[in-house]
C-alpha cells in the first residue's frame, strides 16, 4: 500500500516523538546508550512495517514498548539484573519527570566536543541513524559511528551522570544545551541550498527539539527564546532562494511568500518569553528577527528598534558578529558614515568573514567610494565557499 | 568513581610563583590548604609534586632499551604540580570540586577500576 505524503509526516512525527521518550526510558532502565537505541531502532523497523498497512495504533507508545520489551528480553538475558530491569520497563506515569530532559542533559554535558553533543543528540533524542548523521554533516558515516562509540564509551566511563542538573548548575549546563540546538540549526539553515530529497532537514530536528525542550521546561525564556529564533527563521526560509536556488537578501525578499501566521506565533512567543523579565541573548536575537519578520515591507523596518535590540544584545557578550550587524542597523539609522566608522575596528577581529567585508563594500559604495567597494566585495568573494553566497557577490562585481 | 585530579600550570605561572613575596605565597598556601580540609571526606591521596627541573624520564630508544633523559615527559610549556586522588559520585561532582580549587587549570581523569 502506498503511503501518502501526509501519512507519513504524521507516522514520522509520532516516530520520533514516542522513539525518544522509549530511548530515554531505556537508557534509565539499562544504562546503555548503544543498547537502548539498538532495541528502539529495531522497534522503529516493526512499526515503519506495519503502521502504514494497519494504521498508527490509538496508543503508538505503548505499541512501541510492548515491542521494544520483547527485544529487550532477548538482549538483557545475560544481564545478572535482568529480572528486575524488564519489571522497570514499563509505562512511566504520566506525571513523572520526562526522561528525555535528563537524557539531553546527558548529551550535551560539557566533557563532550561540540561535535560529540551535536552527533549524540540526533542519534539518541531524534533518534537520526549514523548514514543520516553522516549526511547532514556531509562527512563519512565511519567517522559519525566512530563519533558516537567514542561519546558513549566516555560517558560509561568518565562517569558523566543520567540527571538533570541542580539548580545552582541549571543555568551553565542550559546554556550548553541550547549552543547545541543552535548550531544544529545553523548548519541545517546554511547548508540547506541545493539540498537532497533524501536528506533529513537539521532545522527540523532543532525546531522538534526546542519545541520538546520548551515543553520540558516551560518556564525558562531562553528556550522559548531559541525555539521562537527558529521558527522565525524558518517561517521565511522560501523566500531565501530564487527559483534558480540563489540566494535572495532579506532587501530583495518576496514577502508574501513568507508564512505570516508562523511570524505571528513565534513574535508571540518573545512576548510570552519577556513577561518571565530574564532577557537573555536568544531571546533578544529573536525579537530582532521578529522585528524583521513584522515589517511590511523593507523601507518600513523599524531600525531605531532593532539597533537598540543589538544594544542590548551587546551587553551579553560583546560578539564582533552582533557588533557587525549592529552597524547595519547604524547604518539605518545614522547613515553610511557613521555605520563605516563603527566598523573600523572590527578589522582585526573578523578580517576573515566574508560577511564583514561584504558589509563595508556596501558602506563605502554608499559613502560613493566605489573602489574601494569593489576590493572589499572581491575579497569577501575569495573568502566564502558557499556557491548561493558567492553567486550573489559575482553578481555585484559584474 | 574514582578520579585523580591533576593540579595543572605553566612553566610561567609556576615562576610567577616563586617570584611571589613571601607573604602572598602564604596566603596562596592557606586557600589550598582550606580547600583540602574543607573537602577532607573525598580525598584518597595525593601530593604536592617537586618542580618539572627535578623530573627525571626513563624512556626506551629505538632497540627496546631503557634510556634515562633528564626532565619531564610532557614537551612545552604545561607543568603537572600535583595531584590528588578522589572517590565522588560522578563526573559532575569532581567538576564541582575542581570549579572551587583554588590555583589553576584541573584535569580530572577517571581511574580505571581494577
Amino acid at each position: 500500500m502506498v503511503v501518502l505524503p501526509d501519512a507519513r509526516d504524521t507516522l514520522a512525527a509520532v516516530v520520533r516523538e514516542e522513539g525518544s521518550r522509549l530511548t530515554a526510558l531505556l537508557v534509565r532502565v539499562v544504562g546503555d546508550f548503544a543498547t537502548a537505541e539498538d532495541i528502539v531502532q529495531d522497534a522503529v523497523v516493526v512499526a515503519l512495517e506495519r503502521w502504514p498497512r494497519e494504521g498508527i495504533p490509538r496508543e503508538p507508545g505503548a505499541w512501541l514498548l510492548t515491542v521494544a520489551r520483547r527485544r529487550a528480553i532477548d538482549r538483557l538475558r545475560r544481564d545478572a539484573r535482568y529480572r528486575e530491569k524488564l519489571t522497570l520497563l514499563r509505562e512511566p506515569e504520566r506525571d513523572s519527570v520526562d526522561d528525555r530532559l535528563q537524557l539531553i542533559f546527558t548529551c550535551c554535558h560539557p566533557s563532550l566536543s561540540r561535535d560529540t553533543q551535536i552527533a549524540l543528540t540526533l542519534r539518541t533524542i531524534c533518534g537520526l541513524n549514523t548514514a543520516e548523521i553522516a549526511a547532514a554533516f556531509l562527512t563519512s558515516e565511519t567517522t559519525v559511528a566512530q563519533r558516537l562509540v567514542r561519546a558513549r564509551r566516555k560517558i560509561a566511563q568518565a562517569g558523566i551522570p543520567y540527571r538533570v542538573p541542580p539548580a545552582e548548575e541549571l543555568n551553565d549546563r542550559l546554556t550548553e544545551v541550547l549552543a547545541v540546538l543552535y548550531l544544529m540549526f545553523n548548519e541545517g539553515y546554511l547548508t540547506s541550498a541545493g539540498e537532497s530529497a533524501e536528506r533529513r532537514d537539521l532545522t527540523d530536528e532543532a525546531e522538534w527539539l526546542a519545541g520538546l525542550l520548551s515543553r520540558l521546561m516551560p518556564t525558562e525564556p531562553e528556550v522559548l527564546g531559541l525555539l521562537a529564533l527558529i521558527q522565525l527563521h524558518r517561517a521565511r526560509a522560501e523566500a531565501r532562494f530564487d527559483p534558480q536556488g540563489r540566494l535572495v537578501l532579506l532587501r530583495d525578499q518576496d514577502r508574501s511568500r513568507w508564512d505570516r501566521a508562523a511570524i505571528k506565533s513565534a513574535a508571540d512567543l518573545v512576548l510570552l518569553a519577556s513577561q518571565v523579565v530574564r532577557p537573555g541573548p536568544y531571546q533578544i536575537q529573536a525579537a530582532i528577527v521578529a522585528c524583521h519578520a513584522e515589517a511590511p515591507s523593507w523601507g518600513e523596518t523599524d531600525w531605531l528598534q532593532i539597533l537598540l535590540l543589538y544594544n542590548a544584545l551587546l551587553r551579553f557578550g560583546p560578539s564582533p558578529v552582533a557588533r557587525l550587524n549592529r552597524a547595519v542597523a547604524v547604518y539605518h539609522v545614522s547613515g553610511p558614515a557613521a555605520a563605516l566608522a563603527e566598523i573600523e575596528s572590527l578589522d582585526a577581529a573578523l578580517n576573515t568573514y566574508h560577511l564583514y567585508h561584504a558589509t563595508r563594500a556596501e558602506f563605502l559604495r554608499a559613502l560613493d567610494r566605489t573602489v574601494e567597494a569593489r576590493l572589499a566585495d572581491t575579497t569577501a568573494l575569495a573568502l566564502t565557499a558557499n556557491p548561493a553566497e558567492r553567486a550573489l557577490l559575482e553578481q555585484r562585481l559584474i | 568513581m574514582k578520579y585523580v585530579l591533576l593540579f595543572c600550570g605553566t612553566k610561567d605561572s609556576q615562576r610567577e610563583w616563586e617570584a611571589m613575596p613571601e607573604d602572598v605565597r602564604k596566603q596562596a598556601y592557606g586557600r589550598v590548604e582550606r580547600w583540602f580540609q574543607e573537602n577532607g571526606s573525598v580525598f584518597r591521596g595525593g601530593h604536592e609534586l617537586q618542580g618539572p627541573d627535578t623530573a627525571t624520564t626513563v624512556k626506551r630508544n629505538g632497540s627496546g632499551e631503557p634510556l634515562v633523559t633528564d626532565g619531564p615527559f610532557i614537551e612545552g610549556n604545561e607543568v603537572i604540580g600535583g595531584y590528588a586522588e578522589v572517590e565522588v559520585t560522578d563526573l559532575d561532582e569532581a567538576i564541582r570540586l575542581a570549579k572551587t580549587w583554588p590555583g589553576g587549570p584541573v584535569e580530572i581523569r577517571p581511574v580505571v577500576p581494577h
